[in-house]
Parts: C-alpha cells; structure tokens; sequence
C-alpha cells in the first residue's frame, strides 16, 4: 500500500487533544511507517479549538491533513465537529465523542485515550503496540485505568460502525 | 552502535542537535514556536538560561561565542528585531567557537502579533541562513550551521517556521559529530572591536566570507534535486518545499537548504533544463526576486499567497494561477482568559472605570475581549509604558488622566524597564499610572521562569528582581503593592486615588497564575528543602 493515510483529532485546549496524537503518531511510527504530525496549540491552555493532523505511510511529505482529504476525523468535543468537519474527505469515516458512552468511562481524564480505542478498531495495527505508546507516554499509576478506556473505545466503536 | 530513529518535533531536533554539536550555552527568551528549543536543550543535559530579552540573549551567545564556545541563541521572529542592534555588527566580527541563532517565524500568525518573513533579516544583517524543511533537517542544519560558523567565523541564521517547529517526524542522529576545541580566549581586537577604523575592513571581510560561502553552497551546499521532466519546474525551500513535493509529484523539484547567500549557478542551471519555472515560497517573494535578480526568468505567486501559511491546496492554486477566493475554514473557539485568572478582576475594574488602557503582549491581551474589552492599543512587548505616555501627553486633560499602561511581570523584565525611565524623566502634566500584573511566571509561552520569579530555566532558586525596589530606586513617586488574595478588592479605590494624581505611579498586583500555581508551590519547597539540606551538611565552626 503505497497511500498516506490521513487522520485529524480536534477538541479544545485541555482534553488531552495532543497528548491523544503524540500517542497515535507514536504508534505508527513503532508499526514502522513514515509518519509526520502537525497541531496548531498557540493559545490552548485557555480552551480554544485545538486540532492536529497525524500522516503515516511510506512517505509522507507535508505534515498537514490537506482540506477535504482525511480519511478519519476523532473529535472530543461536540461543538468542535463542524468546525473541523471539512477536513474529511466525502467516504471518510467521522468519530464523534458520543462513540463513547458519557458514563462508560471510571474516570473522564482518560476519555481521549477511549477515543483512540474507538479509532484503533479501523486501523490494521497490533493491539500491543496501541499499548506500549500509551505506556511510553503515560506515568505508571496510569497505564491500567488507560489500558481499560482504551479498550472500552476499542469496543464501543466495533457495536456502533458493526465491525468484526 | 548506530543511533534510533526518534520521532521528534522540529524545536526538539535541534536541541539535539546542539546536545551532538558540544554546544557549550543555549539561551534566549521565550516566544512561540521557538520556546521549546532552551527547555528541551536542558532536559537533555545541555547548559539553558532564559535570558531578560532577546538581546541580551545574543550578547551573552556573542561572549560565548568570542571565548571560544558554541552558542545557540533562540528567539521568535520578533525576537530579532530586538537582538538586530547586537546581530547587525556580530556579524562584523569574527566568531570563533560558533554562533547559531534561531529564528523560528509564524506565517499564519498562530501565535505572534505579525507575520514578518525573517529572510530579509540575512540578507539585512548579511548571515547566511538555512532553512529546514522537517525535523531531520532541523537535526542536519543545526550542526552544519555550527560547521559553517566555526569554519567562516561568522553567525548563521537557523529559520524555522511554526510548521516546522511543532511538526513532529523522524530523525536519525548522528554519531560522528565533531566536537569543538576547548574554549580558550584568544585576543583579536581588529575583528572584534568595531570601531570605525576596524569596522571598515570588517564590511570588506565580511563579504568575502559571503562569497566564499556562496561559492561553497553552490558546489557542496544542501540543495536537493530531483528532476521529473521538464515541462515544470519548482524552486522552493522550508515547509514549503514538502507542500510542493505533495502538491507537485509530477514536476522537477530543487529545494534550497541555505537561502542566503544563495547557489545561484545550481539555481540557473535547474532554470535552464525545465520548460516553466515556478517559486513556491510563504511569506514574501525573497527567493522571487533574488532569482528576477540575476537574471532567472520565474513564476512567483499572486500576491493572495503573501499572506498566512501555504498548505498543499494553496500550492496546487499557486501553480495552477487559481487567484479565486479561497474557502474560508469554519471558525473555531477563541481562547480565553481562564476561569479564575487574576488577570480578570482587574480587566472587569479597568473596563467598569472606563479607563483608557494601553496594553501589552502576554494572557492578558486577551482583557481586550468581551466580556472585558479594556484594552485599546497592543503593539510589541513593552510598549505599552511609552505609548501610554505619548497618550497622556497629547489628550485634553480629562482623557489623559483615564489613560493606564498595563504590562506583565515577564514583559515587563523583556522591555519595560526603560519605559519607566522614559515616565520618571519626561513625565506627563497628568502624571501616569503603569500597572505590572505580576502572575509570577511567563505564562502566554507556557510558563517559563524569568528574573522577576527568582528561579532559573530549569527552576533552581537564583538573584530575583524586585519591581517595587526598582520603581523607588528610579524615583517614581508613588510605588504600590496589592496582594489580590488579601487587597484586590482594594484595586477600584487605589486606582482612583492614582488616577486623580498628577504624579508618576506604578502598581504592582500581584497573584500566581491558576495555571502555574501549583508548580510554583512545589519548585518553592524544593528550594526551602534544598537550603535545609544545604545548612546541615555545612561544617560547624
Ligand atoms: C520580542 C518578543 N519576544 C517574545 C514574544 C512572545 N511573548 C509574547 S508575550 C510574552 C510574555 C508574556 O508573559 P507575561 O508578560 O508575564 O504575561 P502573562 O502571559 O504571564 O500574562 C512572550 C514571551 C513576543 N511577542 N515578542
Ligand atoms: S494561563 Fe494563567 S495567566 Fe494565562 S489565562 Fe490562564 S490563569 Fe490567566
């Protein structure tokens, strides 16, 4: 497969938007893709719209999601959706926040790392390595709560797009 | 053992890279995108300090550099045009460890108050300047630029944009750097004592190093040819270069890794084998001219394409001469003031006084949106001290004495000194009124130390500056203190009492960022357990 896949995370400045692609990028990086990552995070610890583009295959060039050609959009926070709903391509597949059950999770910090379970259920990546970048990138006393919301999402996401 | 790959951001490859390159001292000031580049040079063991303002912060990389060290000096774009006093005649001299500035640009402005292309800046200062295009070359460039500026003896410009810097892609380091001799100082007063007499045949020496480095970046310099026919033709170079690669696969590509001096010969003879030629590059049309220059007949880019980032789209429109509007992206959350900052009691007294507020650069700008709105000019860092006064001096009384300059405790330290040295020495017939909201850290960029918190870049206790000592000491009249936790109620009154006045005035109010405070707390106590421990392992006498 010589194509870039394309993904966008958006939501607002202090949901873990970032820390959610520095894993994934992590993660295709270890499956031994070229990957590149791009955000914009001048202003996001006072809440603003927060997004990132994470670009992985055999060779990527720019590290921006070209307008209208991600083939996944995950987005933390309801009201961001149609802010960052251009930057899916017309087939691409729309992960929205209510993927995850507002009371599925023990506790909502790890509510992006759900939302990269829910995405992790469209990738062809081992699910080991999904968990070796959230370890590498979370403190210890947190890996087991994240290891459970991660595949809570995983779940979650496979009952509500009916995948195997 | 061969290095691993790492996956790292552009600001983070070149710390690394400075690690490699045996860079003796890294400083600087902070500013977005260019911030992370000091902090991450500490985390990995290299020697950081966050300077007052960016040109101190190039002094200080100067001295290093003329006592024989490698100096990495980081700013944004703005940055230099505070260090171009100092930038403009360093370049005169002969640097003998290696200095290397970076100027990390925001076209697009995620972050800043312009979007000033700094290329002009080599070509001003007369520095060569190289500009990567993702991490790995941010990684190679550092350490050519330290090569290059150890071999000529001159500073070179890094360039890095906001895409550049916080775009995270691989690197493989290098295990065979060549470390610096040991710093040593040699006198040499002629190419470091630029009076006219030395400074004259300094500007001859100066561009002959130029036309050697040219000459060396046309026959050995970074410039990546791939050739795909010839009915087109792209020369580009940074982040615009990969935009063009994607947007372009079928196209001839030369991508340009020192844009000044430029390889002029490698550029025309790229001209002389494609059919159509066309420069792709953000900002200003630098590369555009310089090729119109010397005679390279070229396609720029329509004027709509100055402004904000190129992306892929934008470079597909530029070659395809689409001058159409483009599709205006759907506006996302501003950011705002944090629930609980302290910043916010006094913009909400500011506005209900309906004082006129001259503002400066930091979180507190954002005091200019509802539901505050009070604040009405912000220029650059520090001038809202001198551009309150010229307010004061020139409105009809009863407006001049509603005018108040508002200034942040880092902000303050960075440029608003000699502000009120301007106040106590030509003060207004009204008097003035300067407020430093002192939140106890530099809290835009991501909470970095400075010399008003009394604690180093990486948070060990050191001198601290006292803003009320220093307001008495240059004799403003009446110098105030109010704590918010205990007296911020007390603001309205006191400003009131200030405002009537026609004396020099400075308050200082002063709360921790909510943000930052548990952070202070704790750097606090490790400093108190440090002292203790420090005392009982001190002999008895
Ligand atoms: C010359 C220059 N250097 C750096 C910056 C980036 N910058 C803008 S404001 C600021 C400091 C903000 O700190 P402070 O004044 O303490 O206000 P706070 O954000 O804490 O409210 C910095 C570093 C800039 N705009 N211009
Ligand atoms: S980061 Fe600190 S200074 Fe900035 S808005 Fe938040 S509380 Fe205020």
């Amino acid at each position: 497969m010589n194509k870039v896949t394309n993904i966008v995370l958006g939501g607002l400045g202090g949901q873990g938007v970032l820390t959610a692609s520095d894993i994934l990028a992590d993660v295709v990086f270890r499956a031994g893709y070229d990957v590149k990552k791009s955000e914009l995070h001048g202003m996001s610890q006072r809440g603003g719209s927060v997004s990132s583009d994470v670009r992985y295959g055999p060779v990527v060039h720019s590290p921006m999601v070209p307008l209208g050609e991600a083939d996944f959009l995950l987005v933390l926070e309801p009201t961001q959706v149609d802010v960052n709903k251009p930057v899916l391509r017309p087939e691409g597949v729309l992960i929205p926040p209510d993927v995850i059950p507002p009371d599925g999770l023990k506790n909502k910090k790890s509510f992006n790392v759900a939302m990269l379970g829910a995405l992790s259920a469209f990738l062809d990546i081992p699910e080991s390595i999904w968990l070796d970048a959230i370890h590498a990138r979370l403190a210890a006393k947190l890996h087991r709560l994240n290891d459970e919301a991660f595949a809570y999402g995983r779940q979650a996401a496979r009952a509500r797009f009916h995948l195997s | 053992m061969k290095p691993e790959k790492q996956l790292l951001n552009g600001d983070e490859a070149v710390a690394l890279a400075a690690l490699h390159a045996g860079v003796s001292l890294g400083t600087g000031y902070p500013g977005t995108p260019s911030t992370e580049i000091l902090e991450t040079f500490d985390h990995l063991g290299g020697k950081a300090q966050w300077s007052p303002n960016e040109k101190v912060a190039l002094e200080v990389g100067l001295g290093v550099a003329f006592a024989g060290g490698r100096a990495l000096v980081t700013m944004k774009h703005v940055g230099l045009n505070v260090a171009a006093d100092p930038f403009f005649t360093a370049t005169y001299t002969d640097v003998d460890g290696g200095l290397v500035l970076v100027s990390a640009d925001d076209p697009g402005m995620a972050s800043s108050q312009n979007e000033q292309d700094n290329r002009h800046y080599a070509r001003a200062a007369v520095a060569p300047m190289l500009e990567p295009c993702d991490s790995q070359q941010a990684y190679d460039y550092t350490l050519a630029a330290f090569e290059i500026s150890g071999r000529w003896k001159i500073p070179v410009i890094l360039r890095l944009t906001t895409r550049v810097c916080h775009s995270k892609t691989l690197v493989s380091p290098r295990s065979d750097v060549a470390q610096p001799a040991a710093p040593d100082f040699k006198r040499n007063v002629p190419s470091r004592v630029m009076i006219p007499a030395y400074a004259k045949p300094a500007h001859h020496r100066l561009r002959i190093k130029m036309a050697e480095i040219a000459a060396w970046n046309d026959a050995e310099g970074f410039n990546q040819r791939i050739d795909n026919g010839k009915s087109l033709g792209i020369i580009s170079s940074g982040i615009a270069a990969v935009h063009a690669m994607e947007a372009a696969p079928e196209a001839s590509h030369l991508v340009i890794g020192m844009t000044y001096p430029l390889p002029i010969e490698t550029i025309r003879k790229f001209a002389d084998g494609v059919e159509r030629l066309v420069v792709v590059e953000e900002g200003d049309p630098v590369l555009f001219e310089s090729l119109l220059a010397a005679g390279i007949p070229a396609e720029g880019k329509p004027e709509m394409y100055r402004f904000g980032e190129l992306n892929v789209q934008r470079v597909r429109r530029i070659l395809a001469g689409d001058t159409t509007p483009e599709p205006v992206p759907p506006k996302g959350k501003p950011p705002e003031l944090c629930q609980g900052c302290s910043h916010r009691d006094v913009f909400e007294v500011l506005r209900d006084m309906d004082c006129i507020v001259s503002g400066d650069i930091g979180c507190y700008t954002l005091g200019m949106l509802p539901p505050f709105s009070a604040m009405d000019t912000c220029v650059c860092m520090g001038a809202s001290i001198g551009v309150g006064l010229g307010m004061r001096h020139t409105l009809p009384a009863d407006q001049a004495r509603r005018v108040v300059s508002v200034i942040g405790d880092s902000t303050f330290v960075h440029s608003g000194i000699t502000g009120l040295a301007e106040m106590v020495y030509n003060p207004p017939e009204t008097g003035h009124v300067v407020v430093i909201l002192d939140n106890g850290t530099t809290a835009m960029t991501g909470q970095q130390e400075h010399p008003g918190t009394g604690r180093t870049l990486n948070h060990d206790p050191t001198g601290k500056i006292s803003f009320e000592a220093l307001g008495k000491a240059m004799g403003i009249q009446n110098v105030l203190t109010l704590d918010r936790f205990t007296d911020g109620h007390r603001l309205e009154a006191v400003l009131k009492d200030l405002l009537a006045k026609p004396e020099t005035s400075l308050v200082v109010v002063r709360q921790p960022c909510v943000l930052a405070a548990p952070k202070i707390r704790f750097y606090e106590k490790a400093a108190i357990e440090k002292m203790n421990q420090a005392c009982a392992a001190m002999p008895a006498e």
